[in-house]
């Protein structure tokens, strides 16, 4: 208490300069995150882009070879191996999700949603290496029973990440149908419309931006997942034939090849730079995230 | 006499929703599906749970909890210690700078100033990124950059990055549910802004920034792709924060990646989940129980 030891006018002063110090020190906080999206950015693309130019930002997007021994760095396979696995989670991920989120916002009884909207959460807790975990000792076997072949490719890995975009979607999608008002589906009732019917063709249309919204956020999830998407998918660096046909996603080329590329070389740089491509797709969907969810506001 | 008038028109409404429900045959497949989908959702995390359990608990072994980790004993112990300080540390930094951040942007910034959309943009940004481009950046950055080689430190800063976002965002949903008044009696009471912040207002918002807390918890003891290239495969636990190490996630993916430990993988994956388990649990527990306030 040395500050009752002090002249009033004294105290005053500390008094001041403590409210003024903490007020900075909480605004260098805030400016964290400011600071910190600069400097991803800043390494990132210092690394990236040199790299980029040195390969030919044409040969590097749109080369088809992945050589490293050879000095070829072209990684147009793994940009559509990204897409294709994305696009089958979506596929596969969303009718699911969506359908879920109608039933938690619409159909569920009180009790059983105590219980279900906690296991939802958890789905979105389960770290994506126990995901890929159990698509490795359980959904690859059972597709190569199916299917006959080696289990990984790009069906297992859209089924794996169907599965994990789910929460998300289901989360975002479920509290857009929920700030739909309820006179809508009161007049859609009073119409004479069945309970789904209003459900479905009439919150679902008013929800929409919101709906849409989680699809992009389960898009930004499936094309950014890594660890689960390696131990399924394959990893072959060449162009996809079939659904069946094993793919490597850019995610997977970053963590397998980083661990044997020397440091500093070009290899390395070509790995950051896909990184830098992930980043800008990443960058794209949040920016329409964004935007929908400021359009579902207004 | 009038219970059988309002059962009467019970048995009517029951009766023309039947007749509705006939003449809309579509709407009956729809509520087939939805439920459908439900119960397929839950069954495939009820399923995956109970797959990791059952393959799980039969590979646990004492021996997997010992303390020498080599070729032959892939233990795990080191990794759940350096999954524990891991977590310690990245706390750490991300929960002051996080709390703060929130403190700024809701009891200090005017509404509506630049600097509050600009931090919202950010953070909103930062938890988009996929956590293999944050382990690239702390790759660049720490090992690479400020020369800390593959170690417990490079780590800690990236995932202190990742977090970051999180617990500023529910810290802040927290201080914006606590009510004016709170504010207005402590400033009427002659206390300064930062007494009112420090001794009524983070109080009050203690078990929403713990939720946010446990949370971020969760999201470091899942990561793997983060961490792989700041604080590497170390086997040992040293404590020492310059050294490479491992979290019990990352020791999963290093025994997928070796091959040759698939009973160990099994029960290394059971403990992980178990450990998730647990903490999702007790944070729905907290929320619960401040929606009960």
């Amino acid at each position: 208490m040395t500050n009752q030891k002090l002249k009033p006018e004294k105290k005053k002063r500390y008094i001041s300069v403590k409210e003024t110090g903490m007020k900075i020190l909480f605004l260098i906080c805030a400016l964290a995150s400011i600071v910190a999206v600069i400097v991803i950015c800043l390494f990132l693309f210092a690394k990236g882009f040199p790299a980029i130019g040195e390969i030919g930002i044409f040969k590097f997007i749109f080369g088809t070879t992945w050589k490293p021994s050879a000095e070829i760095f072209g990684i147009f396979p793994m940009i559509v191996g990204s897409i294709y696995v994305t696009a089958g989670a979506i596929i596969i991920g969303v009718p699911l999700a969506l359908l879920c989120a109608a039933f938690l916002a619409k159909f569920c009884p009180p009790k059983l949603y105590r219980i279900l909207k906690p296991a939802i959460n958890l789905m979105a807790g389960i770290p994506s290496i126990v995901y890929g975990f159990f698509g490795l000792v359980f959904i690859v076997p059972l597709m190569q029973t199916i299917t006959g072949g080696s289990g990984k490719g790009i069906i297992t890995a859209s089924i794996l990440l169907g599965i994990m975009i789910l929460p998300t979607v289901i989360g975002v999608a479920e509290s857009a149908i929920r700030a739909v008002p309820d006179s809508y589906y009161e007049g859609s009732l009073a119409l004479g419309a069945t309970h789904e019917r209003s459900v479905f063709a009439v919150i679902f249309p008013a929800a929409k931006s919101g709906i849409f919204a989680g699809v992009i956020l389960g898009v930004g999830r499936a094309i950014g997942e890594t660890m689960a998407v390696i131990m399924v998918a394959g990893n072959q660096e060449i162009l996809p034939e079939s659904i069946l046909s094993g793919v490597r996603t850019m995610t997977a080329n970053i963590v397998i090849e980083m661990a044997y590329s020397e440091v500093g070389s070009l290899h390395q740089n070509a790995l950051i730079a896909t990184g830098v491509v992930l980043f800008v797709f990443i960058l794209l969907i949040n920016i329409s995230f964004s935007l929908l969810k400021r359009r579902e506001k207004s | 006499m009038t219970n059988t008038v309002s059962e009467e028109k019970k048995d009517r409404t029951k009766s023309l929703t039947r007749k509705l429900y006939k003449n809309h045959v579509g709407s009956k497949i729809i509520r087939v599906l939805v439920w459908g989908a439900a119960v397929i959702s839950a069954a495939i995390l009820i399923f995956l749970i109970g797959y990791i359990i059952i393959k799980g608990v039969p590979n646990l072994r004492l021996s997997l909890f010992e303390w020498e980790y080599n070729s032959e004993n892939v233990t795990m112990l080191p990794a759940i210690l350096n999954t524990l300080e891991m977590t310690v540390l990245t706390l750490l930094i991300a929960v002051p700078v996080g709390i703060f951040s929130a403190v700024y942007m809701v009891e200090y910034a005017k509404r509506g100033s630049k600097i509050v959309k600009i931090v919202r943009l950010t953070s909103e940004t930062l938890q988009g990124i996929p956590s293999i481009v944050y382990g690239l950046f702390g790759y660049i950055l720490f090992v690479l950059t400020c020369g800390w080689r593959y170690s417990m430190i490079a780590g800690v800063c990236t995932l202190a990055i990742m977090v970051l976002p999180l617990i500023m965002r529910t810290t802040e949903e927290a201080l914006l549910a606590i009510p004016d008044s709170y504010r207005e009696g402590s400033f009427g009471l002659g206390a300064g802004k930062l007494r009112t912040v420090f001794k009524i207002v983070l109080p009050s918002a203690v078990p929403g920034i713990f939720a946010g807390i446990i949370l971020a918890i969760g999201r470091i003891v899942g990561e793997t792709a983060a961490l792989i290239y700041t604080s590497g495969s170390g086997t040992n636990f040293t404590g020492n924060i310059t050294d490479s190490s491992r979290t019990l996630a990352v020791h999963l993916y290093c025994l997928y990646n070796e091959g040759l430990y698939m009973e160990e993988s099994y029960a290394t994956a059971f403990v992980l989940l178990v450990m998730v388990v647990g903490i999702n649990a007790l944070s729905s527990f907290i929320a619960k129980k401040i929606t009960k306030k």
